[in-house]
C-alpha cells in the first residue's frame, strides 16, 4: 500500500517485455512446425520435437503466453491510467507476474513430454489448470479492486472490454476444465461424448472471442485514442457494440461442429449467431478506424498508428470471412482445410499480433521515461515486414486450403473418390513452403522489434513519468 | 406453453433488450456522461516527464 501518489508500472514494464519475449518464443514453434511440414525429417526423430506436439506448445505460447502477457500488460497500464489510481494490490499484482509466468513454463515443459486432455487451446493438465484458475482470480481482484477504487466517475470503455475478457475467461476455464484426476499427469473431462465435444467448442471459440478479440478491443479502445490524440469516434457506438458483441459472442461455438453428431439445430443455432456477429464485429472496427476521421494525414508518417489500423482492418477481414465460413455449406467445403489455418493467422498475425505490437510501441517509451522508441525508422520496417509477411501466409492457406476441399470431395462418374488423401498431400507442397516463408517474415519482424526495444530500453536509467495526477 | 414458445418470447424479450440498449445510448441525457468518458483517456494531465524525479522510478 506505499506510494499511492505514483502508478504501479513495475508490472506493466515486466509483462510488456515478456510480451515481445515470448512473442518471439512462441512464432519461433510455429516457424519449426510449418517448416516440418515442408521437410518432415525437421522432427530428428526425437518424441518432443513432434510436430503432434509442439503445435499446441505454438498455439498455447503464441495466445497465452504472448497475448496473455499483452493483455496483462495492457489492462494494467489503461485500468490505473483511466482511473487515476494505483493498481490494487502491488503484491497481488507481482503475484499474477509471476504465477503466470509459471503457466507459461510449465506448458514449455509438459507438452513436449506429451502430456495433454486433448483439448484444443486447453490442453494443459489439471494441475496447471488449478494454478491458472488461482492466478486467474487473483487477477480479477486486481483489476476489479482498481475499477472500484478509482477517482474519476465514469468506466472508460476499453474497462468494460477487458473487465468482460477477465470474467468470461474464469468461467470458460473453470467449465471447460473439469475433469476427474487420474493421476498428476492425466485426467478425464467429466463430460460425455458430443456434449464434451460442445463444451469444449463453447469454450473454444470463446477463447477467440473473449480471450482474442473483447481484451484486444479494449486495447484498441485506449491506444487508438492516444496515438491519434482525439477521443473514439461514437462512444455510443462502443456502448452498443460492447453489449451485442458479448451476448452474440457466447453461442457461436457450434460451428466448429457442423456435420458432426452434435444434434442438427445446435448446429443451425451456430451459423445464425455467427452470422449476426458480422453486426457488432464491423461496428466495433468501424468506430476504431473512424477515430482517425480528420487527421488521416497522420498514418502517413505514424508507423505505430499503422499498426494499430491496419489491425483492424485484419480484424475487419477475418470477421466477414468466420462467419462466411461458419455457414454450413460453406463449411462442408473449409472445415478440416488449411483454409480454417488461413483464418485464424489472418486474425492472429493480422489483428491480435499487430495491435499488440503497436500497443507495445506505444508503451515501451513510457514505461522507461524515453521520449520515443529508438528507432521509428525501424518501426515502419517491422510493419512492412510483418504486414508482407501476414499476406504471403493467409494467400497460402487460402489457395491450399480451398484446394484441399475440391480434391477430398471431387468423385468419379462411379462414385469412387478421384483423389487419394496423398494426393491433395502432395499438392500443398508449393503452399507450405509459401506458408513457411510468410511465417519467417513476421518472425524477422519481431526480432527487429526485439532489438529497438532492447536499444531504448539499454543506457542510462531514466524515471518514467508515473505520477498520478492529484487533481481528478 | 411449450418450449417453442419460450423460445419465441426470449428471441423477443432479447431483441427488446436490444432496441432499449441503443435507445438509452443514443438518448440526450447521455450525450454529456459519454462525452467526459470518451475523453477521459486524454485529458489525464501529462507532466513533463522529469528526469531529476529518481524516487518514481520504482
Amino acid at each position: 500500500m506505499d506510494n499511492q501518489s505514483t502508478y504501479n508500472y513495475k508490472v506493466v514494464r515486466q509483462f510488456t517485455v515478456m510480451t515481445v519475449v515470448w512473442g518471439i518464443v512462441g512464432m519461433l514453434v510455429g516457424v519449426l512446425i510449418a517448416a516440418q511440414l515442408v521437410w518432415p525429417a525437421l522432427n530428428f526423430d526425437i518424441p518432443w520435437l513432434t510436430y503432434s506436439r509442439l503445435r499446441p506448445l505454438h498455439t498455447n505460447a503464441v495466445i497465452f503466453a504472448f497475448g496473455g502477457s499483452a493483455l496483462f500488460a495492457t489492462s494494467y497500464y489503461v485500468v490505473q491510467r483511466t482511473c487515476q489510481v494505483r493498481l490494487f494490490g502491488d503484491r497481488l499484482a507481482a503475484f499474477t507476474f509471476w504465477g503466470w509466468t509459471l503457466v507459461i513454463l510449465l506448458a514449455a515443459i509438459s507438452l513436449p513430454l506429451g502430456i495433454t486432455s486433448s483439448k484444443e487451446y486447453a490442453e494443459l493438465e489439471w494441475p496447471i489448470d488449478l494454478l491458472i484458475t488461482v492466478v486467474w482470480v487473483v487477477y480479477a481482484i486486481v483489476f476489479f479492486g482498481t475499477l472500484a477504487k478509482r477517482r474519476v466517475k465514469h468506466i472508460y470503455v476499453a474497462n468494460w472490454f477487458f473487465g468482460a475478457f477477465i470474467l468470461t475467461i474464469a468461467v470458460l476455464h473453470v467449465v471447460n476444465s473439469l475433469a476427474m484426476p487420474v493421476t498428476l499427469t492425466k485426467s478425464y473431462s467429466v463430460y460425455p461424448g458430443a456434449i464434451d465435444a460442445m463444451v469444449q467448442w463453447w469454450y473454444g471459440h470463446n477463447a477467440v472471442g473473449f480471450f482474442l478479440t473483447a481484451g484486444f478491443l479494449g486495447m484498441m479502445y485506449y491506444f487508438i485514442p492516444k496515438q491519434a490524440e482525439r477521443p473514439i469516434y461514437s462512444y455510443r457506438l462502443s456502448v452498443v457494440h460492447f453489449w451485442s458483441l458479448i451476448a452474440i459472442y457466447m453461442w457461436a461455438g457450434p460451428h466448429h461442429l457442423h456435420y458432426t453428431a452434435l444434434p442438427d439445430w445446435a448446429q443451425s443455432l451456430g451459423m445464425v449467431f455467427s452470422l449476426i456477429l458480422l453486426a457488432p464485429s464491423w461496428g466495433g472496427m468501424i468506430n476504431g478506424i473512424m477515430t482517425l476521421s480528420g487527421a488521416w494525414h497522420k498514418l502517413r508518417t505514424d508507423p505505430i498508428l499503422k499498426f494499430l489500423i491496419v489491425s483492424l482492418s485484419f480484424y475487419g477481414m477475418s470477421t466477414f470471412e468466420g462467419p462466411m465460413m461458419s455457414i454450413k455449406t460453406v463449411n462442408s467445403l473449409s472445415h478440416y482445410t488449411d483454409w480454417t489455418i488461413g483464418h485464424v493467422h489472418s486474425g492472429a498475425l493480422g489483428w491480435v499480433g499487430l495491435v499488440t505490437i503497436g500497443s507495445v510501441y506505444f508503451l515501451i517509451p513510457k514505461l522507461f521515461g524515453r521520449a520515443q522508441m529508438h528507432s521509428v525508422k525501424l518501426i515502419d520496417v517491422h510493419f512492412w515486414i510483418a504486414t508482407i509477411g501476414i499476406v504471403v501466409y493467409i494467400a497460402a492457406m487460402w489457395i491450399a486450403g480451398v484446394m484441399q476441399g475440391l480434391m477430398w470431395r471431387a468423385v468419379n462418374d462411379d462414385g469412387t473418390l478421384t483423389y487419394s488423401f496423398v494426393e491433395s498431400l502432395e499438392a500443398m507442397y508449393p503452399f507450405y513452403a509459401v506458408r513457411l516463408l510468410g511465417g519467417v517474415l513476421y518472425l524477422a519482424g519481431m526480432l527487429i522489434m526485439a532489438y529497438n526495444v532492447w536499444k531504448t530500453i539499454a543506457g542510462p536509467k531514466a524515471a518514467a513519468d508515473d505520477r498520478i495526477p492529484q487533481t481528478a | 406453453m411449450d418450449m417453442n414458445d419460450v423460445r419465441s418470447w426470449y428471441t423477443l424479450i432479447v431483441f427488446a433488450v436490444f432496441i432499449g440498449i441503443v435507445i438509452w445510448a443514443w438518448s440526450s441525457k447521455r450525450k454529456k456522461d459519454f462525452h467526459e468518458a470518451a475523453h477521459l483517456p486524454l485529458n489525464e494531465p501529462e507532466y513533463p516527464r522529469a528526469k531529476e524525479n529518481k524516487e518514481n522510478g520504482s
